[in-house]
């Protein structure tokens, strides 16, 4: 993947920059805080169903945000994030059911640790390998992981699942009540735009840095002394925490875990955000996984529930790859530009 | 001395025998498929995810076929030539225009195509899962079992599509393109064979053993739209443990993992048995990264 822009300093940027006398920075978290405002303002206009299908999509964005820091920024394509995300939500769900009271904090730390025990086997098997390898290997990984909960009845639920009640909202100190559609919406985001904040600082720190180095040339980045399997371990973890933590937020928002999740169709469906959105640039596949979620919901209410919606995004992914592989973030930013 | 005596009596041999038999009847299938996806990767570096999705079209279009003509040989025909037909179109229009990008990209494009096609089955058909019923249905007795020789058919019909196939590669002209253009394809296009054209008969091919396979798998467990992945995730794992790209390597290993798998069934759920080949793949990612039956890693 060659395509994703190291796009700091975009022509559009530098010139509304010093249109407005303002640098870059500032520029950033002018937007950030617009965009953030936006989407916390959202709920208070929105009805109830919408109100849930805005925050489900912010879950998958920070999925979708979590791969793309091996798909876009290392070079890694994962077809195995359901892994990630599913061990997250089932953490989640163990903390929910074993300790009462149910504790919010806990089922997050509990869903991280889930996520952190598959990202660690997966990283160190995994990384060994390159492009389309790694590619499969993550693949076959997930749907290890994926037999396991199926079969494991006794602990997992098998086919069914897990079901069980959301725990409060707490902050220690400071405020505790149930979770409203609302309070839940603005609890997600909160961790959302945290992560993305991270993220982006992971990106542009030394070690993102190398990370992309990988990218572009991964013998030329080992001949400079750096160890390229260790960073790539590294990138992997992160990337699997933060799945998990889209998991354990999933999870607590629709009060279930099951094994679904864990198939392989969440992993496709990260790498399509991904894709859609635009890889490298963090925004991007958020931005994804909002198109592909209001595409499904306007595809089904036009022709039905039934209606097959995987057959018109599946092409629109594939002429996307073919004609706009930079996604909707790449061909937005070129438009401004031009 | 005792216990050893004990454990080697514990071992069902007919079972063993029986297990045997059905690893190899699935091996030959899965070495069917692999050996598609693999040639498809080696000549034109292009990972096949959609391979399994064709292999389940292969099974249903077989079963159209059947339903209106009755003939299984018919529907095992018919259904490769039209499976070959929508492998050559989905290469011109998908993936010829991805020559000369990141090979990342062809597994993204094919996993979308194998999206559409996956839906477009479970839409057309429906979830029930449909049967062929077995064109032979004579049996033999092995051990308590009456055994279907159609298992047996299975098992040489494609040891003899696999080895038409390797005659193909080695004395036909295209297959000497074939060859050639996995060689070195500015070499082979300088020489004057239309490179483009022997990619989209490789995939043609490719997609026309999987039909095949999936004709022929379809009267042991019937059609469903879910059964692509399934086999795809197997064929991977063979062509991962015979090497990339290596044809002898993916025979073997498609025979060694249904070997497996089968012996491991005898002791748990058959869904469990899976893990066994993904350990089996997990050791060779381990100690032999570039597949066991590689003679000098790379």
């Amino acid at each position: 993947m060659t395509t994703a822009p190291l796009d700091k300093s975009s022509p559009l940027k530098r010139s509304l920059a010093s249109r407005a006398g303002l640098s870059h920075t500032a520029l950033f978290w002018i937007g950030f805080c617009l965009v953030i405002a936006v989407l916390a303002a959202a709920p208070l206009v929105l009805s109830e169903f919408w109100r849930r299908l805005l925050t489900e999509i912010l879950i998958w964005g920070l999925l979708a945000m979590s791969s793309d820091l091996l798909i876009g920024y290392t070079g890694m394509v994962s077809f195995g994030h359901s892994a990630f995300f599913g061990l997250g939500m089932y953490g989640a769900a163990g903390a929910l059911l074993t300790v009462k009271p149910p504790n919010l904090w806990l089922a997050i730390l509990f869903g991280l640790a889930g996520a952190a025990g598959a990202a660690l086997f997966v990283a160190y098997f995994s990384t060994r390998l390159r492009d389309i390898y790694f590619a499969i290997t993550t693949l076959i990984f997930s749907q290890i992981f994926y037999v396991i909960i199926f079969t494991w009845t006794a602990v997992t639920g098998g086919e069914n699942g897990l079901i069980f009640t959301r725990p409060h909202l707490s902050i220690p100190f400071l405020y505790h009540a149930r979770f409203t559609s609302t309070t839940m919406h603005w609890f997600v985001l909160a961790i959302v735009a945290a992560s993305y904040l991270v993220l982006r600082r992971v990106t542009q720190s030394p070690f993102g840095m190398v990370l992309q180095s990988i990218r572009e040339n991964e013998p030329r980045t080992r001949a400079i002394g750096y160890r390229v399997e260790r960073f790539k371990m590294v990138a992997v973890m992160v990337s699997g925490l933060f799945a998990g933590l889209a998991g354990a937020l999933y999870a607590i928002q629709n009060e279930f875990a099951a094994p679904d999740f864990v198939y392989f169709l969440t992993s496709g469906e990260t790498v399509i955000y991904n894709v859609m959105g635009g890889i490298g640039t963090l925004v991007g596949p958020v931005v994804g996984a909002g198109f592909f979620h209001l595409m499904r919901e306007l595809l089904s209410r036009l022709f039905g529930d039934q209606f097959p919606y995987l057959i018109p995004l599946g092409i629109i992914f594939i002429v996307m790859i073919i004609f706009l592989p930079q996604g909707i973030m790449g061909f937005a930013r070129r438009w401004l530009n031009e | 001395m005792g216990a050893v005596g004990h454990f080697f009596q514990a071992i069902p041999v007919d079972l063993l025998i029986i297990q045997t038999v059905n690893g190899i009847v699935t091996g030959m299938i899965l070495a069917l498929i692999a050996s598609g996806l693999t040639l498809i990767f080696g000549i034109m570096d292009v990972v096949n995810f959609a391979h399994g999705e064709l292999f389940m079209l292969g099974a249903y279009l077989g079963f159209v076929v059947f339903v209106t003509t009755g003939s299984f040989w018919l529907a095992l025909i018919g259904s490769s030539l039209l499976v070959a037909i929508l492998g050559a179109a989905m290469q011109i229009v998908a993936l010829r225009p991805l020559i000369g990008r990141d090979p990342l990209n062809t597994i993204l494009a094919t996993f979308g195509i194998s999206l559409v096609l996956q839906n477009y089955a479970l839409w057309q058909f429906g979830p029930v899962v449909r049967k062929i019923p077995e064109p032979i249905s004579s049996q033999f007795a092995l051990f308590y079992l009456q055994y279907p020789w159609y298992r047996i058919l299975i098992a040489v019909l494609s040891a003899a599509i696999i080895g038409g196939f390797w005659l193909f590669l080695k004395y036909s002209k295209f297959g000497i393109w074939i060859r050639a253009t996995a060689q070195d394809r500015t070499m082979a296009q300088a020489m004057g064979i239309p490179v483009p054209l022997v990619y989209t008969g490789v995939f043609a091919i490719g997609a026309a053993m999987a039909a095949a396979s999936g004709v022929l798998f379809a009267p042991m467990v019937g059609v469903s739209h879910t059964m692509g992945l399934d086999w795809v995730l197997k064929a991977f794992i063979v062509v991962v443990v015979g090497g990339m790209g290596n044809f002898v390597g993916s025979i073997a290993a498609a025979i060694l993992i249904s070997l497996v798998e089968a012996y491991a069934a005898i002791w748990v759920d058959p869904s469990q048995a899976v893990i066994v080949s993904f350990v089996i793949l997990i050791l060779t990612l381990l100690f032999r990264p570039t597949g066991l039956f590689v003679a000098t890693p790379r």
